[in-house]
């Protein structure tokens, strides 16, 4: 099997499964965020649940941490293997004809989402490390909303994360068939996983926009 | 019709290569992209230059050895055809053309717009057949029952005529879609699954060794081949090679 992971197929399934793993994760997150719309008590709740569960804590986030640092490596280690590849490139070379943007962009699309996630480290993940394992505040159950929506006062930083979902949605909308292809499932090229796959790019990012702007204008 | 050509010369493999422009006048929109290509040698001909290298033979579409990147296109703006295939029809009189080789770092140019395929002989001799006896008692294929679902799409695959438009197409050079045609019309027909497991493994083994990409699944190679060969094809070579590697 580990010969399977160094051929260049098997590279393509990996990417392909982290992807799922993205995927997954995406939902998750944009389910809970969602809360914070309708309820504040509920999202703290579950927000609470989130940060002091040891499952979610010690085992979800390591592994969810691995699969981003290795979707984007592998993503990086293969987009220069294929530009060695390439060689020399065309003088002309009309890609529109034959393939979307989002297909032949993916580095770039990736490139603005690993920027925004050190964004959202710098944003939540770090003041939340900081607050539970570094100064070891006490911990309240009801701060989380606030914390929030305060995020989200900054037009600038609301600009940032819609710009970010929207590339988030171009990335998927090409990112969601192609793990279905690169797994062997042809399904994926069909008309209903198409059309999941097209509800999915657009609903997901869409979610994180709403949520975003939602609280700005309702600081 | 008059047109300009923009060519990529090259003298050998080993010189650098440039974009030479060229005029070519009084071309019949009823000739074929590659008579449009003997006009403008013969022109150059008899001015005592060097005519410029291209690969062809069969001219009837069906031997997979002409080739060229047309503004930028794998034989070019019309689809389902190779270049031998594509008439001056799709052009347009005053139209600029800009015609290139293959361009993939295993696709070497030898001269001008002839490149070297052989990484696809080398792929094709790693496993790309079925050991059957051929000293005359050859079992006849037809007493072997074969669904017609099978048949229809192994004789698709096999409708691949190892061109290289893919690779060319591909913004990767991945050569993804060619394996996966010669390895699904084999995998897909009962003579051919006995070796199933060894021919994925060899062939994918030898498509790394000769510096192919890696497939993005941007479906370019699809929609620019003359064959028409599906995306399916690959699905089914990366699921016959986590077959293979599982067993």
């Amino acid at each position: 099997m580990s010969g399977f992971f160094k051929s260049s197929i098997g590279k393509k399934v990996a990417m392909s499964l982290s992807a799922f793993f993205l995927m997954f994760f995406l939902v998750m997150h944009v389910s809970i965020n969602l809360l914070s719309v309708f309820s504040e008590e509920t999202f703290n709740t579950a927000s609470h649940f989130m940060g002091t569960n040891w499952l979610v804590q010690f085992i979800m986030q390591p592994v969810l941490i691995f699969g981003v640092i290795f979707h984007f490596v592998m993503g990086f280690v293969l987009e220069i293997k294929n530009k060695k590849a390439k060689g020399v490139a065309y003088a002309k070379n009309n890609g529109a004809a034959n393939s979307s943007w989002m297909s032949r962009n993916m580095i770039y699309s990736g490139l603005v989402i690993l920027a925004f996630i050190v964004l959202h480290f710098i944003d939540f993940w770090f003041p939340e490390i900081n607050h539970k394992y570094i100064e070891v505040l006490p911990e309240d159950p009801t701060r989380y909303f606030g914390e929030l929506q305060h995020k989200f006062s900054s037009p600038l930083r609301v600009g940032a994360y819609v710009i970010a979902f929207i590339l988030l949605g171009l990335h998927l909308a090409h990112g969601f068939t192609s793990a279905f292809q690169s797994l062997g499932i042809t399904a994926g090229r069909k008309k209903t996983l198409q059309s999941i796959g097209k509800a999915y790019a657009i609903l997901i990012p869409l979610g994180f926009i709403f949520i975003a702007l939602f609280h700005h204008f309702n600081h | 019709m008059n047109l300009t050509l923009k060519v990529w010369r090259q003298k050998d493999s080993n010189a650098k290569g440039q974009m030479v422009d060229y005029k070519v006048t009084e071309i019949s929109e009823h000739m074929s992209f590659l008579e449009m290509m003997d006009v403008l040698n013969e022109q150059l001909i008899n001015k005592g230059e060097e005519p410029v290298a291209f690969d062809h033979d069969c001219r009837e579409g069906i031997c997979g050895m002409c080739s060229m990147y047309i503004n930028g296109e794998a034989h070019g703006p019309d689809r389902g055809v190779t270049t031998c295939q594509l008439h001056m029809r799709m052009f347009k009189d005053g139209d600029t053309i800009t015609i290139e080789p293959f361009r993939a770092a295993a696709f070497p140019v030898i001269k001008d717009l002839v490149v070297d395929r052989m990484a696809f002989e080398r792929i094709q001799q790693a496993g790309g057949f079925i050991s059957v006896n051929t000293s005359g008692n050859t079992q006849d294929a037809n007493t072997i029952p074969i669904s017609k679902h099978a048949a229809d799409e192994a004789m698709d695959a096999a409708t691949c005529i190892g061109c290289g438009a893919c690779v060319a197409t591909c913004k990767n050079s991945s050569a993804m879609l060619f394996v996966g045609a010669k390895v699904s019309q084999y995998a897909l027909l009962p003579q051919g699954q006995v070796e199933a497991a060894d021919r994925v493994r060899n062939m994918v083994a030898q498509m790394d060794l000769e510096g192919f990409g890696n497939c993005t699944n941007t479906g370019a190679c699809e929609i620019e081949c003359p064959k028409g060969i599906s995306l399916d094809n690959i699905a089914r070579m990366n699921r016959e090679l986590m077959k293979a590697s599982l067993s």
